[in-house]
């Protein structure tokens, strides 16, 4: 029977199915500080084992500080995010599992790094206790993020009990217009689908703009999945996957290398396979997006204006755009590049590789930020790509038009550590939120690609690419 | 974890539509590396006037009294009733947990985001998903809900309404069941499985 790249998947990881749920088989447990702490304790108070320490990679993202880092865990200010810190190293220690510190050049935000040392390979089943664990999809993994206490059931068990989700095709074709990224593709199917649009889907990625995506680019769209409501993102294998994965440090090699391509290559949705859910995109239609309100459905293209509550579908939308123009203190049918910026942050698990560097750089090289911008941050997703950018000379870039070049971490997307936006500041993000008060209490986040973001450093106001 | 069993309560209301894990819980209380102790933080953005920090004296903040849950007739409210999608966003499972230390045994709603309701049964709250036109007989009601999990129902006011639930769910959230202990029964199961994987899949 024709199979869709979930089922594939799915299949291939099912140890026993009961009336409701499976019990499935994990690859591959990728582990932070937030939401590891209760689970080892967890643990430890029931006299649990680890099941499999090789299952296992830990590193610290959330709370790790992006400025200076000589001193090592000392160099964390704040005594409550050390402590998590701490604690994460203390119980890789105690339980024998690997971990990539805080100074080691290899850390970085736990999606960034999944892939970048291989630890992340097609046809894995992958989890994390965080949502964003739906970027491992763009290699043909099966990736979704979980709570604490599943995290704790996959140190003690190496399995998880799932119910099956349904099969959601989004194909989108065509090629896309200047200076449209995946981030934007992204952000147009969330305002399209609304943030609930995939509730109870596993979202496969088709069609031949997709295909055409560097797999850095298809990793933004799959992390952004979770924001249109689905646990999970995937786009099928392709020459261009098996390319990215090859010589990672965590790769395998010779006859097992083979092997393992022989299989990645049967990790598309069969010709025919059942999807209880397609729908078509055009890629001409997606201009550069960003986000206006508090939520990442509510989306506009830069060159649009703020919508207005008059014309909400209904009275639910109505009193949600209202709520969300009053907390982010704009008004109806507001130009978008009439939006005056504070601050700016390049980075996240969404926007932190190598060719978002690239691209924000390509934009602001031999151009200043906006006087009216207080602040400007480039956040790496990972100390190689900090490495890298820096081999490229992408930093001196970064610093001669005023932006900070800082340490690799989750940063200002969620303001775990110090960096973050005051109480009325507002914000051009790569992140992946705008939730109210996610990059600081009372703070205003606009959603954004690396393009519009560089651009609207230069412009002062959200932007698009001069 | 504890039995779930009947109970009465009266129901909170709070009609917004998307609430993300972050307004439930905001990241600042994240840093924590306890299990307990979110209930006074839950929604504190909504909740306080202030800025709310870890370690702060909660009982001395700003009281926003346009909050719902600081209204004196919802003190004792064991339900809450939201509008679509609750618990969107971040897999934090310091909502389900802040929601519970602060008393909350069940959540009625169009729907729930698929990884905080998975959450909610790991910590025995009950998610119960009614549609709109439950909905709004909920809201506009202010007498007690007995939520009857046995029976899979919501009574009010003489009326009854049905809900849905895997049954794997239910007898864990009856029986207080430990999902750990459950999977462990499997032992032999997974090692079986692992021989037999790999051994095909051989590079993991």
């Amino acid at each position: 029977m024709a199979k869709t790249l979930y089922n594939k998947l799915m299949d291939a990881h099912i140890i026993r199915e009961n009336i409701s749920t499976a019990l499935i088989y994990i690859d591959r447990h990728l582990i932070h500080e937030v939401t590891s702490p209760q689970a080892f304790e967890g643990l430890s108070i029931a006299g649990r084992k680890l099941w499999r320490k090789s299952t296992n990679l830990a590193v610290p993202d959330h709370n790790v500080p992006t400025t200076n880092r000589s001193s090592g865990i000392n160099s964390i200010s704040d005594p409550i995010s050390r402590i998590q810190i701490e604690t994460l190293e203390q119980n890789c220690e105690l339980f024998g599992i690997d971990k990539i510190s805080m100074n080691d050049i290899r850390q970085g935000i736990v999606h960034v790094i999944g892939p970048e040392q291989g630890a992340t390979l097609p046809g894995m089943s992958i989890v994390c206790g965080d949502s964003h664990t739906s970027t491992h999809g763009a290699l043909g993994a099966l990736a979704f993020g979980i709570g604490t206490s599943e995290v704790e059931h996959v140190l003690a068990t190496n399995c998880l009990w799932q119910s099956k989700s349904k099969n959601f095709n989004i194909e989108v074709n065509g090629s896309l217009n200047q200076h449209v990224s995946a981030k934007d593709v992204a952000l147009y199917i969330i305002g399209q689908l609304g943030t609930a649009g995939g509730m109870g889907f596993a979202i496969e990625f088709s069609g031949d703009t997709i295909q055409n995506m560097s797999i850095e680019a298809r990793m933004t769209l799959c992390n952004m999945a979770i924001e249109a409501g689905a646990r999970i993102g995937m786009v099928a294998v392709d020459e261009k996957t098996i390319d990215y994965v090859k010589d990672r440090p965590l790769a395998p090699s010779g006859i097992k290398w083979r092997k393992a391509v022989e299989y990645w290559k049967t990790l598309h949705s069969d010709k025919n396979a059942y999807f209880d859910k397609t729908i078509h995109f055009d890629a001409k239609d997606i201009k550069p997006q960003v986000t206006w309100g508090t939520s990442p459905d509510m989306v506009v293209a830069t060159d649009g204006y703020i919508p207005d509550p008059a014309n909400a579908k209904n009275q639910t939308e109505k009193i949600n755009w209202k709520n969300a123009l009053n907390y982010m203190h704009l008004n109806a049918n507001t130009k978008i590049s009439d939006i005056k910026i504070d601050k700016i942050f390049i980075g996240s698990c969404t926007n932190s590789r190598i060719e978002d560097l690239r691209i924000a750089a390509s934009i602001l090289k031999n151009k200043k930020i906006a006087n009216n911008i207080k602040l400007a941050l480039v956040v790496p997703g990972s100390g190689i790509i900090k490495k890298q950018a820096e081999e490229e000379e992408l930093d001196k870039i970064f610093i001669n038009s005023g932006f900070e070049w800082r340490e690799a971490g989750c940063s200002m997307c969620l303001a775990m550590n110090a960096d973050k936006l005051e109480t009325g500041e507002r914000c051009a993000s790569t992140s992946n939120r705008n939730f109210e008060g996610r990059q600081g209490q009372g703070s205003f986040t606009h959603l954004v690609s690396p393009a519009i973001a560089a651009s609207s450093a230069i412009a002062g106001y959200l932007s698009e690419v001069k | 974890m504890q039995k779930f069993t009947t109970f009465t309560s009266i129901a909170m209301p709070l009609k917004r539509a998307n609430i993300d894990t972050d307004a439930i819980i905001p990241k600042q209380f994240l840093k924590s590396i306890k299990r307990s102790g979110f209930g006074v933080n839950l929604f504190d953005e909504w909740r306080y006037l202030d800025h709310g920090e870890i370690g702060m004296d909660n009982s001395k903040r700003p009281l926003n009294m346009n909050f719902v849950l600081n209204q004196p007739k919802y003190q004792d409210a064991k339900i809450l009733l939201v509008l679509k999608n609750f618990g969107c966003g971040s897999s934090r499972e310091h909502a389900p947990w802040a929601l519970k230390d602060y008393g909350f045994k069940t959540i009625i709603a169009p729907s729930f985001a698929d990884i905080f309701y998975n959450n909610c049964f790991k910590n025995g709250i009950l998610p119960i998903v009614q549609n709109n036109n439950v909905m709004d007989e909920l809201f506009s009601s202010t007498d007690k809900i007995t939520i009857n999990l046995d029976t899979q129902s919501i009574n009010v006011n003489n009326k009854t309404y049905p809900f849905k639930i895997d049954i794997e769910r239910k007898i864990s959230l009856i029986n207080g069941l430990d999902d750990i202990s459950l999977t462990l029964q499997y032992v032999n199961d997974i090692k079986a499985f692992e021989k037999h994987y790999f051994n095909k899949y051989n590079w993991l």
